[in-house]
């Protein structure tokens, strides 16, 4: 192993100091970091949007802050997690990070357009906290029309262009990963030996090419409807407002896939790495991704099953919601029998991984409900949908991207972290993820409306519980930040690789140097392949 | 009627049964799939924890024969979930004929009810027990959503148009209305009793409420105010349709298009009546926008609808007046 203590050998990161080596740099792993930093930025930002709003539900009344704050609150908490958070958060940093180490090549295909990307990202936030400080927005991250267009009185426009210009940042991201998989694979680095979270990035940036237009089409037609008083959607000026819903979650439910499919790429590598053997059912776990990517694009319609669209149309749509849970359970199925016989350590990216197929289950499971028509017509705007996908975004999304964060940090910055602490955080955010979540199943049943700044009393023991939930969630995602930040100076060397897995990542210093490899890998079998394969017989 | 700590909310209409029977099972299969893999993994993770540093997994590279059988079982629950889920709705989206009929129109931020006989609330509704009751809703701003949990009723209050839902209360009570869809900032305060009571006691409040004449009535009077009255002729010599006896039937438009004559389309005519013409008549009917508020329209749609009322179902009269 390559641990070489005191000499510091030339890598990406003392590849150039000054500020300017950062801003300008081209090189795919400085960009990941860039990355990194800023939305880690808009996660505590968009986590303490969510503190104040669990601290108001705490009690019935409207008290901690007024109706129009709160309605502000959620906006901003929403749009800040999905389209400055979970939307980047694999991709941008991980993916940015490892898809061209993983395939075998210096860089991405097109490292300027990738500089590109974060820039326009930063452009798009610096318009979305423009309209939170000056005023916030509270429309709903899901800006409905007719309210979004003609009743609101907050800064629609400027929240909806900040949304606007970073989908074009989805976009290039998306756009050079898939030229980057199909045209810079290493000799050898067929498709079918590709690591699975390549797989799941290319799923992933198939739907941000294809999808993200749509949402940047939708929220400019908000614009001019609110700007100019062109009828689009507002019946009142002659337009539908059940299209601004069609377009909306024509892009946005597929999104949800954006943010689930990168964090079902890393448990993929997670439970590989941890249980040393390779996939059960490569094929199908790949495959499945792609799936998931396909018809996740024809399931949008099941957001209007109480919309009056016709009884017909919500048939259709609740039948293709039943096919896209299929290839989500052939996953947890394969990652649960990659563990029968393997040799599975406990490390805290493990711990991450079991925490993600638990509440993925759950998450997914959950989802099956809103999918039945006769049962979604009771659950549509509760806390039950609440529950159910913050257990995708949070029990999945946020675990998956924890865990590969936690997986990948020592070849990120060349140090481990204190396993302890992590293996205590990681318990910490999953015994408070599910303390604040799992009773908004119960009061969703119960009917309590999303929301909601005032609500009935029968519902408060649960909000407490959340609330409570919410607070140990908090000081869980607190810990891991302030460990990592030691861990950058104080935390020993890591060496090239500090789990004994197998990939092209772990077979190239840490950090890496700012040209990946030294010459050009030849692959000669798929990775994580630990023990000599009974069936094609070469190790 | 609220407990301090309930677990599952209150079954007061009798659709509330079918839609909880679907619910526990899927409880059911849900719980019993997270257990599955919850101890599966726990199991795995035991047993095959890692016993040194330099021990590998065993090279098992899948099954197609696993691979099928978790593709398919999952796909036969979740296809006897779908059947289920859209027996359920398919009853929830059928209103029994005769079903008692109440207006609804959603504002920011409060819900105004009609009774077709004339009695109007105000985020209150009083209801009979053991009768089908079809609520006919519009909104006259942005869009709400009437919701009654405990009836496990819901439906989008969208403006522009006419949604419905409909519910057979079971259980005299008191129970929520929510507005489920965000419409701005007292949204939580959009909220609302739906009484069910003993259909005794609902005459009583009946003959209590409604001292100024049914909805119809009411439609009659603004039919005669706009001056509807004086080209919809009842002698078919008018320069508009006659409208007695359509409601419910087929219309021939110019054009060659047949549109049912439904809450929508009287709506549409009113408002804009250049969309759909009659067959055999002139464009000519100015516009009512801005001239009738939401329930000012309704009460014109039922006066169009008393029109036909005790008739036998049947064709239409051919659009008599299309001379």
């Amino acid at each position: 192993m390559d641990t070489t203590i005191g000499a510091p050998t030339l890598n990406y990161l003392n590849n150039g100091y000054g500020l300017k080596s950062w801003l300008l740099t081209k090189d795919h792993k400085r960009i990941a970091l860039l990355y990194l930093w800023s939305i880690t930025a808009f996660f505590f930002l968009g986590g303490f949007f969510a503190l104040m709003i669990r601290l108001e539900l705490l009690t019935p009344a409207s008290d901690f802050v007024q109706p129009d704050t709160y309605n502000k609150l959620f906006t901003m908490h929403g749009v800040v997690m999905v389209f400055f958070f979970l939307i980047p958060s694999i991709p941008a940093v991980l993916g940015n990070f490892l898809v061209p180490i993983m395939v075998g090549a210096k860089d991405l295909a097109f490292p300027r357009v990738n500089l590109l990307s974060w820039y326009i990202y930063i452009l798009g936030g610096i318009f979305t906290i423009i309209a939170a400080v000056t005023g916030g927005v509270d429309t709903g991250w899901t800006f409905y029309a007719p309210y979004s267009t003609s009743a609101s009185n907050s800064h629609v426009i400027m929240a909806g262009l900040g949304v606007f210009i970073t989908g074009f940042s989805s976009i290039l991201t998306g756009l050079n990963f898939i030229v980057t998989v199909h045209r810079m694979r290493a000799p050898g680095l067929t498709w079918f030996r590709l690591p699975l979270f390549v797989w799941a990035m290319y799923a992933t940036s198939l739907i941000m090419i294809l999808g993200t237009p749509v949402i940047a089409i939708t929220v400019l037609l908000v614009a001019v409807e609110r700007g100019l008083h062109l009828g689009i959607f507002d019946p009142a000026l002659g337009g539908d407002p059940i299209l601004f819903q069609h377009l909306f979650w024509f892009y946005s439910h597929p999104a949800v896939y954006i943010m689930i499919l990168p964090a079902m790429g890393v448990v993929s590598e997670l439970v590989q790495a941890f249980a040393r053997k390779n996939i059960f059912g490569y094929s199908f776990v790949a495959f499945s991704s792609l799936a998931i990517a396909v018809i996740g694009f024809l399931v949008w319609g099941h957001h209007l099953f109480v919309a009056g669209q016709s009884t017909y149309a919500g048939l259709v749509f609740s039948l293709i919601s039943f096919f896209v849970a299929i290839p989500s359970a052939v996953k947890v199925f394969n990652w649960t029998a990659t563990l029968y016989k393997g040799s599975v350590s406990w490390d805290s990216p493990m711990l991450y991984a079991f925490g993600f197929i638990g509440l993925f289950t759950i998450g997914g499971l959950t989802g099956l409900f809103l999918a039945t028509l006769g049962m979604d017509i009771h659950m549509h705007d509760t806390y039950f949908i609440i529950a159910h996908f913050h257990y995708v975004m949070v029990g999945g999304a946020i675990f998956g991207y924890l865990g590969g964060l936690h997986y990948w940090w020592p070849k990120i910055t060349g140090r481990m972290y204190p396993e302890g602490w992590a293996k205590f955080a990681c318990l910490n955010i999953f015994v408070g993820f599910n303390l604040t979540f799992f009773p908004q199943f119960i009061v969703g049943y119960l009917g309590m409306p999303r929301r909601y700044a005032m609500y009935a009393p029968e519902f408060q023991v649960y909000n407490v519980l959340s609330t409570a939930g919410a607070t140990i969630l908090g000081v869980g995602y607190l810990i891991p930040m302030i460990y990592f930040i030691w861990s950058l100076r104080g935390a020993p060397v890591a060496g090239q690789n500090p789990w004994g897995a197998r990939g092209l990542e772990w077979e190239i210093p840490s950090p890496p140097p700012t040209e990946n490899f030294p010459a050009t890998p030849i692959v000669t079998e798929a990775t994580h392949q630990y023990a000599p394969s009974r069936e094609v017989g070469i190790a | 009627m609220f407990t301090n700590f309930p677990f599952f909310p209150e079954q007061a209409s009798e659709q509330a049964a079918g839609v909880d029977a679907v619910y526990f099972f899927l409880v059911a299969v849900t719980a019993f799939f997270a257990a599955l893999i919850a101890i599966l993994i726990a199991v795995f993770a035991a047993k095959f924890h890692r016993r040194h540093d330099k021990e590998v997994g065993e090279a098992i590279h899948g099954s197609l024969a696993l691979e099928l059988l978790w593709t398919f079982i999952p796909l036969g629950i979740t296809m006897v979930m779908f059947v289920w889920g859209a027996q359920v709705f398919f009853h929830m989206t059928r209103p029994p004929r005769g079903a008692m009929e109440i207006y609804v129109v959603g504002k920011q931020w409060m819900w105004k009810l009609q009774h077709m006989d004339g009695g109007r609330e105000i985020n209150e509704l009083h209801v009979p027990v053991g009768r089908p009751v079809k609520l006919i809703m519009g909104s006259e701003d942005v869009i709400h959503s009437f919701f009654i949990p405990a009836f496990r009723a819901k439906a989008d209050v969208i403006p522009g148009r006419y949604n419905t839902m409909w519910f057979t209360p079971s259980r005299p009570g008191q129970y929520h209305i929510f507005c489920t869809q965000y419409c701005g900032t007292k949204h939580s305060a959009m909220i609302g009793t739906v009484t069910v009571m003993e259909p005794a006691d609902y005459q009583a409040w009946l003959s209590g409420s409604s001292a100024g004449g049914t909805m119809a009535e009411a439609g009659a009077k603004l039919f005669q105010d706009l001056s509807c009255n004086t080209c919809h002729l009842e002698n078919g010599q008018g320069r508009g349709p006659v409208l007695k006896g359509l409601y419910g039937k087929q219309i021939l438009l110019n054009g060659l298009q047949t549109v049912t004559m439904d809450d929508a389309y009287i709506r549409e005519s009113i408002l804009n009546p250049q969309a759909k013409v009659v067959s055999g008549f002139q464009p000519i009917m100015p516009t009512f926008q801005g001239l009738v508020t939401e329930e000012q329209l309704l009460q014109l749609i039922a006066y169009v609808k008393s029109l036909s009322e005790n008739q036998g179902p049947g064709t239409a009269p051919a659009p008599a007046a299309g001379k």
